[in-house]
């Protein structure tokens, strides 16, 4: 194998052609579920203040429909957007066009059909009852295999590479082509048949799927598109690598610190908090990473749609990640365990910063691959506004109230009552942020389907990206 | 090719290896006590575990006690700390990770009543008005106070009654409440 030689290389608008109809499937497909899985939330989070607002029917229960929420968005937006922005890139980092683009459309369809199986499976009320697992086995078997598929791809693009160096992104994207099928299989295998090992088991893979999926292909994401919009190189390779090797040494053993507590042997609980500990070292070289990279041109940020939610994301990983470690210590664990905090928590990992990276990588993408512009700067401001301060009011109201529910639970002379009836405001803020955020969401939604069906000005450079190309391209 | 080899051996060991440890180690040390006692499970409460599962109970009712000493979970009349053994090998596992409601590992010592958890389930807010538990009409059925004849419907509070009709709850109600009255952590534990 010798990279590079005697064959025919691809320009970059031959690339971004062969993808155009298999990354639009994927992200269409992504964006569609995340539209089903915000109405889900917001029927979720009103049923949280209004118990009895459509009380009367079982599949609308809110212990059905608040898993559906979670894994639509996790195996419909998350994972479907999140594989198109992976395949895209490593299509122009590796310059070989994705492969097996037939059999990754089939499988796309597939994951769908299956996806809509599962969601009816649980609002019927056969839930696997296991969280970030609720899809039937059966379900979530299908949808592994759709992955699977996807991974061969990446295996033959890395195999036929048209380069001879690694950039980081590729490391990141392929890790996480081969834990996730890893992840889903493991969890599926019929061996965790006790409670308490099932539930060591579903810690592992739940905690997994964030740090060894969506967590590999948000960095790579933000490895890509951060020097790629500046025009520079990023800051430390040694950075790159140890921030790399860092989570993949880490995050793996970090599950258990879900079950501090609990009816489980200790020292597997320490091992979980150490690691977590241990995973502030890869994410403070990342940040660092990142930042050394952005330093000097955060007006860029201001003006670039794609920088503006990447960097955004890139911060909130940062934040999300020290407060992981710092909540996986078993004296901070006693107090937010089991309150809204954590609840947050998971928001600002899956959504401030996984969702919103995936909103960036799009608004870079989807011009490229469809050759068309973006119809309105405004919207786009309008989006990034609208997510942005939706995710900080959800998190700040319910990390806010979280703490002092937690205080109030470890007090055992205030009655029980008292720890739900301080946290309504704070639900209904969570609501009114809801509401904001799905905002966003039908104006994105808006824009990229007006982008595909309706024929734009195609010029030559994309206006939108006009200002910083006068400011860095030289 | 070097690179590649260290990158692919590297992505699938570091997997490897903490998959062990999180998933098959545990299965190892905690399988054997867990699965040597005999549990005689009655058919309602491993029917009313089916029905606590569907309805999604977990997702705001924990079931595992914090050992006394961390939280007050002793304090609050909670039960001795989990241990394995409690869990009867009933899948799935529902330990839970949210307390919106209050932890049930020892809510059949705190309620054995029936009645209490059948207005809990049908009306939540009859037993206590600030709950903000969903109801489960589903789980009973409304008939005319005539029919059934020596069946007393649910005693509801004024506002929640309907006139001339009597609730009873259905086998899926009594299942359930059935598994929830099984919960009972006032006894030590097997281990």
């Amino acid at each position: 194998m010798d990279p590079g030689s005697n064959q025919p290389s691809y320009s970059v608008s031959d690339l971004d052609r062969k993808a155009r109809f298999v990354v639009l499937f994927l992200i269409f497909s992504g964006v569609f579920w995340l539209l089903f899985g915000t109405l889900l939330a917001l029927v979720a989070s009103l049923k949280m203040h209004l118990p009895d607002w459509l009380g009367a029917t079982g599949w609308l229960t809110f212990g059905r429909v608040r898993p559906l929420h979670l894994n639509t968005m996790v195996y419909g937006w998350a994972s479907l957007t999140g594989a198109g922005v992976a395949l895209w890139m490593l299509s122009r980092l590796l310059k070989v066009p994705i492969m097996l683009r037939g059999y990754i459309i089939v499988a796309g369809v597939v994951w769908n059909i299956a996806l809509m199986l599962g969601s009816i499976q649980i609002l019927a009320g056969f839930s696997r009852g296991i969280e970030w697992l609720e899809f039937p086995v059966s379900t979530m078997v299908a949808i592994v295999l759709c992955v699977i598929i996807m991974s061969a791809s990446v295996l033959l693009m890395l195999i036929t590479r048209r380069v001879k160096q690694l950039y980081v992104s590729v490391w990141y994207i392929i890790a996480a082509f081969l834990w996730f099928p890893l992840l889903g299989l493991v969890s599926s295998l019929p061996i965790f048949d006790t409670p308490t090992v099932q539930a060591g088991m579903n810690w592992w893979y739940a905690h997994n799927a964030l740090g060894l999926w969506f967590t590999p292909v948000g960095l790579a994401a933000a490895y890509y598109f951060i020097p790629k919009v500046l025009g520079r190189p990023i800051y430390s390779y040694g950075l790159s690598l140890l921030g790399f090797w860092g989570l993949a040494l880490f995050y793996n053993w970090n599950g258990f610190h879900h079950l501090v507590g609990g009816p489980v042997p200790t020292w597997f609980v320490t091992i979980s908090i150490s690691a977590s500990v241990m995973m502030v070292i890869p994410v403070v070289v990342v940040a660092v990473n990142h930042h050394m990279t952005v330093v000097g041109s955060f007006r860029a940020v201001v003006n670039s749609p794609t920088l503006r939610f990447v960097v955004f994301a890139a911060m909130s990983y940062t934040f999300v990640s020290l407060q992981g470690a710092a909540q996986a210590l078993r004296s901070f664990n006693e107090v937010i365990h089991f309150t809204h905090f954590v609840v947050a928590h998971a928001h600002i990992g899956m959504y401030a910063f996984v969702t919103m990276m995936l909103f960036g990588a799009c608004y870079y993408i989807i011009p490229r691959i469809t050759m068309r512009e973006w119809h309105s700067k405004g919207l786009i401001k309008w989006h990034f506004w609208l997510t942005a301060i939706g995710i900080i009011i959800y998190a700040g109201a319910l990390q806010g109230i979280g703490v002092f529910q937690g205080f109030t639970m470890i007090d055992p002379e205030v009655p029980f009552t008292d720890t739900v009836t301080m946290t309504i405001p704070y639900l209904v803020a969570r609501s009114v942020s809801g509401f904001l955020m799905t905002a966003g969401h039908l104006i994105f939604a808006w824009l990229i389907v007006r982008m595909v069906y309706r024929t734009g000005e195609q010029p030559a450079t994309p206006h939108v990206w006009q200002k910083i190309r006068e400011e860095f391209a030289t | 090719m070097m690179r590649n080899t260290i990158l692919l051996f590297g992505i699938v060991a570091t997997f490897a290896i903490a998959m062990f440890g999180l998933t098959i180690l545990p299965k190892m040390f905690i399988d054997e006590g867990v699965k040597e006692p005999t549990y005689f499970t009655p058919f309602e409460v491993t029917e009313g575990h089916r029905i606590f599962v569907r309805e999604g109970c977990i997702y705001c009712h924990s079931k595992q006690v914090r050992p006394e000493g961390f939280g007050a979970d002793f304090e609050r009349g909670w039960g001795r700390a989990s241990v394995a053994t409690d869990y009867r090998n009933l899948i799935p596992h529902n330990l839970g990770t949210m307390r919106t409601g209050p932890d049930l590992a020892n809510i059949g010592a705190r309620q054995p009543g029936r009645d209490w958890h059948y207005l809990n389930l049908y009306q939540p807010r009859a037993i206590n008005e600030h709950s903000i538990m969903p109801t489960f009409p589903w789980l009973f059925e409304v008939v005319s106070e005539d029919a059934r004849p020596g069946r007393e419907g649910l005693s509801l509070p004024e506002a929640f009654r309907i006139p001339g009709m009597k609730v009873l709850p259905t086998d899926e109600a009594r299942y359930l409440v059935t598994y929830l009255i099984s919960l009972d952590q006032q006894t030590a534990g097997v281990e």
